[in-house]
């Protein structure tokens, strides 16, 4: 008896400090000062998630915040928890509120509901441009252009193997590692392809997807799949480092994505494209301070800095490559050339002349947009978020996860 | 047992079973551990930091109980934990190593999600919540029956069979959460509109509370009061007493795992329609297994789980504030969560065994 009696008063402390501890807690100080808050689905060990810490980072410095009115809340699962770091952030003060992961999405839209003085905004996600909600964003870059210039890199490096003797015009197979068989990955997959075969006509790539964003052993498994079925080239869209490991350990050049690999892979790192979020982070800082609206569904390119290549590593990538990335880029900038020009591919060997892409979010996964115009595909353009789904010949697809 | 320990031991000390220690004693032992794990952790975080240890702590209790949403969400969360952990401890006293729970979780979670799909357009919401719930722990106690039932029947074992039933059901349920995402191929799961627990007095985990408080208090009284529960103590004692005794060993296993597994679908139907409101494999989060943990450290009494469940949670919310404030890597508020809890399992060391100085030993020496 004496022990329950035990059991019940130290039950009963814990419950009044706790009571105690959540009443002083409860007036926070009232200041001016502006905050802002970052969701991150992990922390700086996966490249997705250093690519946005980076940029948060800088750009916070830049604008002169202080690290008291910056709060990064990492390893954030996309569940419940995400909408409780949400509320947590919005109580901690901040007047906006950032998430980086697809899977955040639903919950940071339950947070913007609930308030609505705080500004939420949402990379990668599809649904503000329909659910009309006042305070919640979203935000993505037509990094498929990016990947192109990535997928120039690719095809001169197999353009110097061809040459050397190393393979035949028939051997240059690539392979990508994907995540999902999901638009964002398709949609990067075929843009690399394309810019790879604008300058090696002959290319073909087999992907294998994980079925999953973040798996290092799942990933740098998938890479060596690749490699037995005698791809002379990887890239990945996948947020670990498995892919360029497995590569570094073979000896076979990688084009990585979301920032440089270099420094652990030297000696087969080409290059990376990636989404420069800093432009994003400063857009939103400054209007939520000047009380200026933030876009609904945010997408930028070359031009406002949100779509980067890292700078090339000679000692890998072909003679040339930057200036044919660079002449490329021109050219995209100016609209001359588009990634996703009817001309320069086909699917099951026809030219594709219409495509209802599924644009607007709904459980049926219904297509309700014609993405094909004046000859090309018209990606984030309908919203931010990629929404190529296409499989185009010249690329197999080993498996797949949806 | 005594000689073999002394056996073992350095010469000069000599360690002995406790036969009963005072109450009182007892915690003494445990708090003085817990203020050897705060020094010990001090220490490495002046080592490795050089942060102020004080106010690091300060942040932890900060970020566990610093907001009322963030007390709400401790106690939400050490009651899906004290849930699971409830669930285990019939099983664990019976001897029956029960570490499928976190799959048995996940069967009443999916059980609840198909529900929640199928049935959310044409059932009023009170009926609704009615079949989920009984969905779930029938889905529960299914998946705690089948390995009681192999055991029983052909005496396969249990820790294995129940591990490798929580790979199938993590595999089920990230096919149907494949399945049923919201855009083709993402991976993230739909959020379910229909069949979500209602708000009591505001307060939306206020239900799921309320209910394990509930459990907590008939587990209690079924482990201790009911024959059903005495009968689960003689056959983790000693089989062969309970057979003798005329007890139905074969029963009392089936039926405790049944009531194991049906306890843990009524924390994945908390989970997913209290609080979720979506199912994917990560929903449990690993606390099938935590539970194990808050299960024994309260030595199977469903009153004291209620404190190691909320210790666990605790350290678990403040040390992720720590790595938010000094914007530190998890791990290392993992470490530290980590020595705590390694002293308070070592403090039972003291409190079950006394070392004492071997005389003899020294008049050896002399």
């Amino acid at each position: 008896m004496k022990k329950i009696v035990t059991l019940l008063l130290v039950a009963a402390m814990l419950v009044t400090s706790v009571a105690m501890f959540a009443a002083c807690g409860g007036e926070t100080a009232s200041t001016d000062d502006f905050k802002i808050g970052f969701i991150f689905l992990h922390d700086e060990n996966s490249t997705y998630d250093k690519n946005f810490l980076d940029a948060a980072k800088s750009a916070t410095e830049e604008l002169g915040l202080s690290e008291e009115q910056v709060i990064f809340k990492t390893n954030v699962p996309e569940g419940n928890e995400c909408y409780e770091a949400a509320a947590d952030l919005a109580d901690q003060g901040c007047n906006v509120v950032f998430a980086n992961s697809f899977g955040h999405e639903p919950y940071i839209l339950k947070a913007a509901k609930e308030f609505p003085e705080v500004e939420f905004c949402h990379a990668t996600g599809t649904t503000a441009h329909t659910e009309n909600v006042a305070n919640f964003h979203n935000a993505f870059a037509s990094v498929y252009e990016g990947r192109y210039l990535a997928g120039i890199a690719a095809g001169m490096k197999l353009n110097e193997m061809i040459e050397s003797g190393k393979i035949t015009a028939d051997q240059a197979k690539m392979g990508y590692v994907g995540a999902y068989t999901y638009a964002e990955v398709i949609s990067g997959y075929t843009s690399f392809y394309l810019g790879a075969k604008s300058v090696c006509p002959s290319v073909t790539m087999e992907v294998q997807f994980t079925g999953s964003w973040y798996d290092e052993a799942l990933e740098k498994e998938a890479a060596t799949k690749l490699l037995s079925n005698n791809c002379v080239l990887i890239s990945q869209h996948a947020d670990s480092m498995g892919a360029p490991t497995a590569c570094e350990n073979a000896g076979v050049p990688n084009v990585s994505y979301n920032g440089s690999t270099q420094s652990a892979c030297p000696n087969t790192f080409i290059v990376s494209s990636r989404i420069d979020w800093s432009p994003y982070f400063k857009y939103i800082i400054n209007n939520a301070k000047n009380g200026e609206t933030i876009a609904y569904d945010w997408c930028e390119g070359f031009e406002g800095g949100a779509v980067a290549l890292t700078e090339v590593n000679e000692a890998v990538a072909a003679e040339g490559t930057q200036a044919a990335i660079d002449e490329a880029k021109a050219k995209l900038i100016s609209g001359e050339l588009n990634v996703f020009d009817t001309n320069n591919f086909t699917v099951e060997g026809k030219k594709l002349e219409s495509y209802i892409a599924d644009v607007d979010t709904d459980a049926a996964y219904e297509k309700d947009t014609e993405a094909i115009s004046d000859g090309y595909f018209h990606e984030s353009e309908y919203r931010s978020a990629p929404y190529f789904d296409i499989q185009i010949d010249g690329i197999t697809l080993l498996n797949s996860m949806f | 047992m005594n000689n073999l320990l002394t056996m073992l031991s350095p010469s000069a000390l000599h360690i002995a079973k406790r036969d009963d220690i005072v109450w009182w004693k007892a915690w003494i032992i445990r708090i003085v551990s817990v203020v050897f794990a705060l020094i010990v952790c001090g220490v490495i975080t002046i080592a490795l930091t050089k942060l102020n240890p004080v106010k690091m702590y300060m942040t932890m209790i900060e970020g566990a109980v610093g907001t009322p949403r963030l007390v709400w969400n401790l106690l939400q969360n050490t009651a899906i934990l004290l849930c699971i952990s409830l669930a285990v401890t019939p099983a664990f006293k019976m001897r029956f190593w029960n570490i499928g729970a976190e799959g048995q979780v996940l069967v009443g979670g999916l059980a609840t999600a198909t529900c929640m799909i199928f049935l959310g357009e044409s059932l009023p919401t009170p009926l609704l919540i009615l079949v989920m719930a009984i969905t779930s722990i029938a889905a529960g106690a299914l998946w705690g029956l089948v390995p009681a039932y192999f055991k029983t029947r052909f005496n396969s074992n249990e820790t294995l069979f129940t591990l490798m039933m929580n790979y199938i059901a993590i595999q089920i349920v990230a096919y149907f959460t494949l399945e049923w995402s919201v855009h083709k191929g993402s991976g993230t799961p739909r959020t379910l509109e229909f069949g979500q627990l209602p708000m009591l007095f505001g307060q939306k985990y206020l239900i799921n509370i309320l209910i394990v408080i509930v459990l907590t208090v008939i587990m209690y009284i079924y482990l201790k009061y009911s024959k059903q529960g005495y009968e689960i103590s003689v056959v983790g004692e000693s089989e062969n007493t309970a057979k003798y005794i005329g007890i139905n060993v074969k029963k009392v296993v089936l039926r405790t795992m049944a009531i194991s597994g049906a306890i843990c679908g009524i924390a994945g139907f908390l989970l997913v329609a209290g609080t979720d409101h979506s199912l994917k494999s990560e929903t449990a989060g690993g606390r099938g297994f935590t539970a194990i943990m808050v299960s024994w450290l309260a030595k199977f009494n469903p009153v004291f789980m209620i404190v190691t469940s909320l210790l666990i949670v605790f350290l678990e919310k403040g040390a992720s504030k720590i790595s938010e404030v000094y914007r530190l890597n998890p791990s290392f508020s993992d470490i530290i969560t980590g020595i705590i809890i390694f002293f308070i399992i070592g403090s039972e060391f003291f409190i079950n065994y006394t070392v004492k100085i071997n005389k003899t030993s020294k008049e050896g020496s002399k």
